[in-house]
């Protein structure tokens, strides 16, 4: 069946089957390899994307239930070239090792920063404790999201 | 963490210098094996045993291959001849018979075990096909604990009429009449539980088959391409030319991913048998039932003591549960932890009979710090025991017993039977350094006052305790370097990349050593056809071997340019300097690099050591134990290590943070429980338990560089485990130092909330 969506901004359609998730769906059938799957069960977290404002596990999601729907990705919250705020803010503290969890990571904390720019260290630790990341211990992902909020607010306040 | 970047031209080692790797990453922009495709591929799933231990009666996959879009199934009948079995990478005489077939023909020996693959057009179409196989199996008694396994009542591999693979022995002086005139003595039994490294990434493989060329390519290499490449080579009855393997970005590695595993031959026999791309991805349930486990050891030890603390000698067994069968790096684990268990400690007398069995459970491998993080927790819970049986201060014994700078180089225990490495020393340092950092920097003084105190509802313990990291592992690595058309300089590396920073470690080595910005080299790794051989990544060894290449490479890459230079300026080689990427004659005339591309340079680079490095450091933890739930709660923990030379300090500290709390895993929640029917009880990531962000916030590292090993030019040590490595020891320690007033024994891990519970709930039952 075909789905309609927006994705990163841009009007999509995909062939999907019903069983698909929404994860496989933008992996292999509108070719965004940045959204990760790391356990297809809703623990992990590098899956996260960003459906309408929320954060969303997209093996969690079917397809069709993205119809209609605003879709970010990790790609949709890159510059053209150059890293955001957040990404640099990534670089900067260490954040990274593999980079396997990293999309699943940027997504959940753009949603959250961008809905609450002043979130406390306890509130970003509580949050990401919903994506799994093998390599980092977690301390310099934390630091990052820390340092990344005077970006959010700032922008907040630009608006 | 040093601040900011500091670095100039040419002082980028020892820097805090930004990954050149993450820029792709944080934009999506990695090609991990599943990103990957080839138009017409298949995609393959695997049939595995759903029982522990049984003879296979029939496989029946008419239903499945009826099934539309499902192309083929491979089971053992369709392998020609023997079945293959998966080369060692550190054979020794007795494990031979043990060797893991790359599919089960007759017997299953674990839950998991491959017995046949499904080639489809998708994924999901595989996988449904699996479930219309008709798979019949007469059920054997599965042989799960150590004690069933040991009686050899019932034997996993007929032909040899013992479940025991091999017995390495470690020896030192004389153990015996070191116990005969000790003063005192501490003997017990401990237990580690059965763990895995779970990557982020599960394993997976891309295999393609070129007919006409007779050419097979593997991606999704890691940790060992040229040494998977041989065994594939091997396996496949093919010239090792004709198999290629490539790196992609890597998910993770610890140990785990990129060793040889059954499914990868499976892979490759179907692209090359249907002449078709296959590509393979495993799911999280399947990783946790087959990729390599590692860590489930028990053991009896005992240490010798004078009456003033020290050691005087260490005996005892140790057992290691490797699974069913031996896997290429199986043994790595049961040797290593008879050789370092001794670890940091100058114990001059040693006897160790360490144990490998074979059990219905999935085989074992490496798991980050393998043998040495499970010989740590073995003598500092002994170490801690002594302390209070002798009546000495925690400190004050280790003091007493850390080796010094004046010993170096310090012989370990000598293991046979050999499997090929070389005799072992730490190779330099000064054990005291480090620990008395960490007494300091732990604030140890002040929190003495709050062993076993019971505040606000919760006990407080602390704990201190050393450890050693062996690194660098041999025999050599290789490095190719060219000078490319737009001036840049392509470093072509034997060591494989697995998330640790691999491209930014070299190109901060080579940088400094041909004096040009980071900006011009480019890295280009793990891959088998860019060089004739490499090795590749374990061991801790990628910054040591690899760097020592490209120091080597640089050195000749340099004496090229300036003969070039030389051709060019009229003059003889002796009259040319080379700087930062030009080279000058004393009358002021100049060549730069990028002048001399059409001349060419293209060396070859490699580094040669059989003696292992060894990063040695100390950690600190406080705890606080709810007796009424059994949580505990870190506290603080701090570690401190010398790993003779930083390369780079950002990448270092991400080492020794991540494994640190690798460790907390290990001790508190991390575990792959087994029924008594060998059926494994743990299928997701909601019941094994990695740490979480919200766990384990407070996690302070050092890191020093006082004294460089002699071993290598850089100086530098292997540092990717040893964060691991003391955790075990040092948290159980900690957890009863906070119950010491119900004198409970943290010696089976991992400590959950259920077992501590229980330790207190059956002290005070027995009060
Ligand atoms: S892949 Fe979706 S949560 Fe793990
Ligand atoms: S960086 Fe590897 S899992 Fe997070």
């Amino acid at each position: 069946m075909k789905i309609e969506l927006e994705v990163n901004g841009a009007a999509v359609s995909a062939e999907v089957t019903p069983r698909m998730t929404l994860a496989d769906c933008l992996r292999h059938e509108l070719h965004l390899t940045g959204t990760h799957v790391g356990c297809e069960h809703g623990v992990c977290g590098a899956c996260t994307v960003i459906v309408n404002g929320d954060a969303v596990r997209g093996c969690l999601m079917l397809a069709v239930q993205a119809q209609g729907a605003k879709v970010t990705t990790v790609e949709g919250l890159s510059l053209e070239e150059g890293l955001t705020p957040l990404q640099q803010a990534f670089k900067h503290h260490h954040a990274l090792q593999c980079g396997f969890c990293t999309p699943g990571m940027l997504t959940t904390l753009h949603a959250l920063l961008t809905d609450e720019p002043e979130a406390s260290e306890e509130r970003i630790r509580d949050v990401i404790s919903g994506n799994i990341c093998r390599c980092t211990g977690y301390v310099p992902i934390i630091e990052a999201a820390m340092d990344a909020r005077a970006s959010y607010q700032q922008s907040r306040g630009d608006k | 963490m040093k601040p900011a970047s500091h670095h100039t031209q040419n002082s980028y080692v020892g820097g805090h210098i930004e990954r050149v790797e993450d820029y792709r990453f944080l934009r999506g922009e990695g090609q991990y094996l599943d990103d990957v495709s080839r138009p017409g591929q298949w995609q393959a799933a695997f049939l595995r045993s759903p029982v522990a231990h049984g003879r296979i009666v029939k496989i029946d996959a008419s239903a499945a291959l009826a099934l539309p879009g499902v192309h083929a199934v491979v089971t053992a009948n369709d392998i020609e001849g023997e079945i293959p079995t998966i080369p060692f990478r550190r054979p020794n005489p007795t494990i031979g018979p043990y060797a893991q077939p790359i599919i089960a023909r007759d017997k299953v020996r674990y839950y998991g075990e491959p017995v046949a693959m499904v080639l489809a057009d998708s994924a999901e179409l595989a996988e449904d096909a699996l479930g219309v196989i008709v798979l019949d199996i007469d059920t054997l008694p599965p042989v799960i604990a150590r004690e069933a396994a040991m009686s050899d009542k019932v034997l996993l591999f007929d032909e040899v009429k013992t479940n025991v693979p091999t017995v390495f022995n470690a020896d030192k002086g004389d153990a015996e009449a070191a116990f005969a005139a000790a003063d005192y003595t501490i003997r017990d039994q401990f237990y580690t539980q059965r763990q895995t490294a779970l990557p982020m990434e599960t394993r997976g493989l891309l295999a393609e088959w070129d007919a006409k060329l007779g050419k097979l390519s593997v991606s999704g290499a890691a940790k060992l391409p040229f040494f998977n490449r041989k065994a594939m080579a091997k396996m496949m009855k093919l010239p090792e030319e004709a198999v290629d393997y490539i790196e992609l970005d890597v998910g993770g590695g610890f140990g785990a991913r990129g060793e040889f595993y059954p499914e990868d031959y499976l892979v490759a026999f179907g692209a090359r048998k249907f002449g078709r791309p296959v590509k393979w991805i495993e799911d999280r349930r399947e990783h946790l039932m087959a990729i390599g486990h590692s860590r489930e050891c028990s053991s009896d030890v005992e240490l010798a003591f004078s009456k003033d603390g020290v050691i005087l000698g260490m005996r005892g067994s140790l057992y290691v549960n490797v699974g069913a069968y031996v896997r290429p790096n199986g043994m790595t684990p049961v040797r290593n932890a008879a050789q370092f268990m001794s670890g940091p400690y100058r114990v001059p007398a040693i006897h160790l009979d360490a144990y490998a069995f074979v059990s219905n459970k999935t085989p074992a491998g490496t798991y980050r710090g393998p043998g040495r993080y499970e010989g740590c927790f073995f003598i500092e819970r002994l170490m801690d025991q002594a302390a209070a049986g002798l009546g000495i201060d925690r400190l004050e014994i280790r003091r007493r017993n850390l080796i010094t700078h004046a010993e170096m180089p310090y012989p370990l225990a000598t293991v046979l039977p050999s499997d090929g490495r070389a005799e072992t020393q730490c190779d330099s340092g000064h054990h005291l350094e480090p620990f008395e950092l960490v007494v300091k920097d732990s604030n140890w003084a002040e929190k003495a006052a709050l062993q076993g105190k019971l505040i606000d509802g919760r006990y407080h313990g602390i704990a201190i305790g050393s450890f050693i990291e062996g690194g660098a592992s041999g025999p050599q690595e290789n490095v190719r370097m060219e000078l490319h058309a737009d001036g840049k300089v392509g470093l072509y590396a034997g060591s494989s990349a697995i998330g640790q920073g691999l491209e930014t470690i070299l190109s901060q080595i080579a940088a400094d050593a041909l004096e040009l910005p980071m900006e011009r080299i480019e890295v280009f790794h793990g891959s088998t056809t860019y060089l004739k051989e490499g090795w590749g990544s374990f061991g801790s060894r990628a910054t040591v071997m690899g760097g020592s290449a490209v120091l080597d490479a640089a050195k000749k890459f340099l004496a090229a340019f300036k003969i070039h230079a030389a051709a060019r300026l009229g003059v003889t080689i002796e009259e040319v300097t080379v700087s930062e990427g030009v080279a000058r004659t004393a009358d002021g005339r100049s060549v730069p690099l990028a002048e001399v591309v059409k001349d060419g340079i293209n060396v070859d680079g490699s580094f040669k050591n059989q003696t292992p490095t060894y990063t040695y450091g100390t950690s600190f933890a406080h705890v606080a134990v709810d007796a009424g739930t059994g949580h505990v709660e870190v506290i603080d923990y701090v570690v401190a290590d010398d790993v003779g030379r930083i390369i780079n300090s950002m990448t270092l500290h991400g080492q020794v943070m991540g494994a640190a709390v690798q460790g907390f895993g290990s001790v508190f929640s991390e575990e792959l429980v087994y029924s008594d029917e060998g059926q494994l009880m743990v299928g997701s990531l909601a019941d094994y338990l990695v740490p979480l962000a919200s766990d384990y916030p407070v996690v302070r590292c050092h890191s020093l560089e006082s004294y460089p090993s002699p071993t290598n030019p850089l100086g530098a040590k292997g540092a990717g485990e040893g964060g691991i490595i003391p955790v075990g020891g040092v948290v159980a320690n900690a957890v009863a130092n906070a119950l010491s007033s119900f004198g409970v024994k943290p010696n089976v891990l991992p400590l959950s909330p259920s077992r501590v519970w229980e330790m207190i709930e059956d002290a005070r039952a027995k009060a």
